[in-house]
């Protein structure tokens, strides 16, 4: 490589800073606008940030709206959801890395191909069934939901993980005497645990955005976060400092595993397609 | 051990698609129960021929094509200027990604009211302070507001995608077409954008399995409103099938839009499939 000056860095830098602060702006308007007074914070630009700061907002949003309870709806359906899927990735995925049959491929195609069926084009069906079987609003009945709609990307992604762990390490094993069962605690579950977990990160990630099945089955009492935070939209929404201190609640936690999985994303997302 | 994932994934695709399909063929609606009775293809003629199916088509595409284009070109463009050598990459690269983390409700509703909103919204207050007229975003131009706000979410997704692909890109072979006396811009032509056709490729179609079914963004903003300026398909069955709870005309509508999505669905399959080999 050459070298590259430091002023051709500086500029570089100085750019793309700007760029990413023009980005990620409506954040971080809304990350001030949450430690502000409601009166302040509909003040023009400068009023706002020359304003005193207070955590008034925070304590005012879960007061009124039960804001904790939404949040705990998302982690466990983001969670549960999450978890219930790996359960059945896990040996599926498994299976088609290491023991590929003659049909694995056409399975795995088809498997993507049922994360293609638009949900609106069965949104009727699963509503009447949810309706029939008391699923309406309830948590459980979104746990099935989300796991069936990333159960597809999380046995692709494992699958792309699995098949780049190589098959001479397990004979190697054998050879030195690993049982089957060494073998999967000592040599096979220390490999896989790395794409297990950006796996992980990664279906929490789009479990806990997910807003079209959350919005259309839920209510009051199971609404995760998406649901609860789009019935702001009026009149509640015109208090800013409410509806931006909710809106950061909402978006840190995945923010900060955003952070940790930048790489793992694409992956995921692409079905491997781009590493 | 991959057939409990198989029957899973069977099922939540044979059962509710073949009920979509049989309400489809019904007269079917949710305030009338009881009052079930087969009419052909009635849904069907009575949906395509709405005016407001065609308006929802022409959104659909328009936002569609409108994002499209914007975190092509962005993407792009912030990619390689995110691959430049600089200091704190991590950091910045974590700031221009940051929208896409944040949830479509959050977004929407930040954009509207913040930003948007002509009186008290950022850009409101910015031109009051100017001395200009604040411009009405939802009034004036609802469908751009609209495609503005899913872009925003997903140009940090094209952004990423090409600059992972970019990073594996072969330095040497950009170094010694520099040798060669190659400038900037044939460099780019002839090396790094056939490099990306790939990943584009794969960006803009999957991509489009998420813009095809935008919703939240559109409940949130406008309701599909004003009229039907902003409705797109995904919107417009909604409306249909849990609001006027027409469920005939609502499979129907649901039928149509499977098929449409599964035409798109079929490039990507065969783009992915390749990378199986």
């Amino acid at each position: 490589m050459r070298a590259i000056s430091n002023n051709r860095k500086a500029l570089n830098t100085a750019i793309a800073l700007t760029l990413g602060l023009f980005m990620s702006f409506p954040i971080i308007w809304i990350l001030i606008l949450s430690f502000k007074s409601e009166l302040d914070a509909i003040g023009n630009p400068l009023q706002v940030l020359l304003s005193s700061w207070t955590l008034d907002s925070f304590s005012t949003v879960q007061g009124r709206s039960d804001y904790l309870k939404h949040f705990s709806n998302s982690v466990i359906i983001s969670l549960g959801s999450t978890f219930l899927a790996l359960l059945v990735a896990i040996p599926s995925a498994w299976a088609m890395a290491f023991v590929p049959g003659k049909q694995t491929k056409n399975i795995l195609m088809w498997m993507l191909s049922t994360k293609m069926l638009p949900p609106v084009g069965v949104l009727i069906p699963i509503y009447l069934l949810f309706r029939d079987y008391g699923l309406l609003d309830t948590r459980a009945g979104l746990v099935i939901i989300l796991t069936l709609i990333n159960l597809p990307i999380i046995i692709w992604m494992l699958y792309t993980y699995f098949k780049e762990i190589p098959v001479d390490i397990l004979e190697a094993a054998r050879m030195d005497g690993a049982g089957l069962k060494q073998e999967i605690l000592y040599v096979l579950t220390p490999m896989a645990i790395p794409g297990i977990s950006s796996t992980l990160i990664l279906n929490i990630i789009l479990a806990w955005n997910e807003a079209f099945w959350t919005i259309n089955l839920t209510a009051s009492n199971a609404a995760p976060l998406t649901a609860f935070i789009a019935s702001y939209s009026s009149p509640e929404g015109l208090f800013y400092a409410k509806l931006s201190a909710a809106s950061i609640m909402a978006i840190a936690p995945i923010l900060i595993m955003g952070w940790f999985s930048q790489k793992q994303l694409v992956r995921g997302l692409t079905f491997g397609a781009v590493k | 051990m991959m057939s409990p994932s198989v029957l899973l994934l069977l099922g939540w695709m044979l059962v509710p698609l073949t009920m979509t399909i049989y309400f489809s063929f019904l007269r079917y609606n949710l305030l009338n129960p009881g009052t079930e009775s087969f009419t052909g293809w009635t849904n069907y003629y009575y949906f395509v021929t709405d005016p407001s199916f065609t308006d929802a088509l022409v959104n659909t595409i328009s936002i569609f094509g409108g994002v499209l284009f914007i975190t092509t070109v962005g993407g792009v463009g912030f990619s390689l200027l995110l691959d430049q050598p600089m200091w704190k990459s991590g950091l910045i690269r974590m700031l221009v990604i940051a929208p896409f983390f944040v949830m479509p409700t959050v977004s929407a509703l930040v954009w509207k009211n913040m930003f948007m909103n002509p009186v008290n919204g950022f850009f409101g207050q910015i031109a009051t302070f100017l001395g200009l007229q604040p411009f009405d975003f939802f009034g004036q131009a609802p469908l751009l507001s609209v495609i503005w706000i899913i872009s925003w979410q997903w140009l940090p997704f094209a952004t990423l995608i090409l600059l992972t692909a970019l990073q594996s890109l072969d330095r040497d072979q950009l170094e010694a077409s520099e040798m060669d006396g190659a400038n900037s811009f044939s460099r780019f032509i002839f090396i790094i954008l056939p490099h990306l056709a790939r990943p584009i490729t794969v960006a803009i179609l999957i991509q489009t399995i998420f813009l095809l079914s935008i919703f939240a963004e559109i409940l949130v903003t406008t309701n599909g409103g004003p009229g039907t300026a902003t409705t797109n398909l995904t919107y417009l069955i909604y409306v249909q099938s849990l609001l006027q709870f027409d469920v005939g005309a609502g499979s129907a509508g649901g039928v149509i839009a499977i098929i449409l999505a599964n035409i798109v669905a079929i490039f990507l399959m065969r783009m992915i499939g390749k990378n199986l080999e």
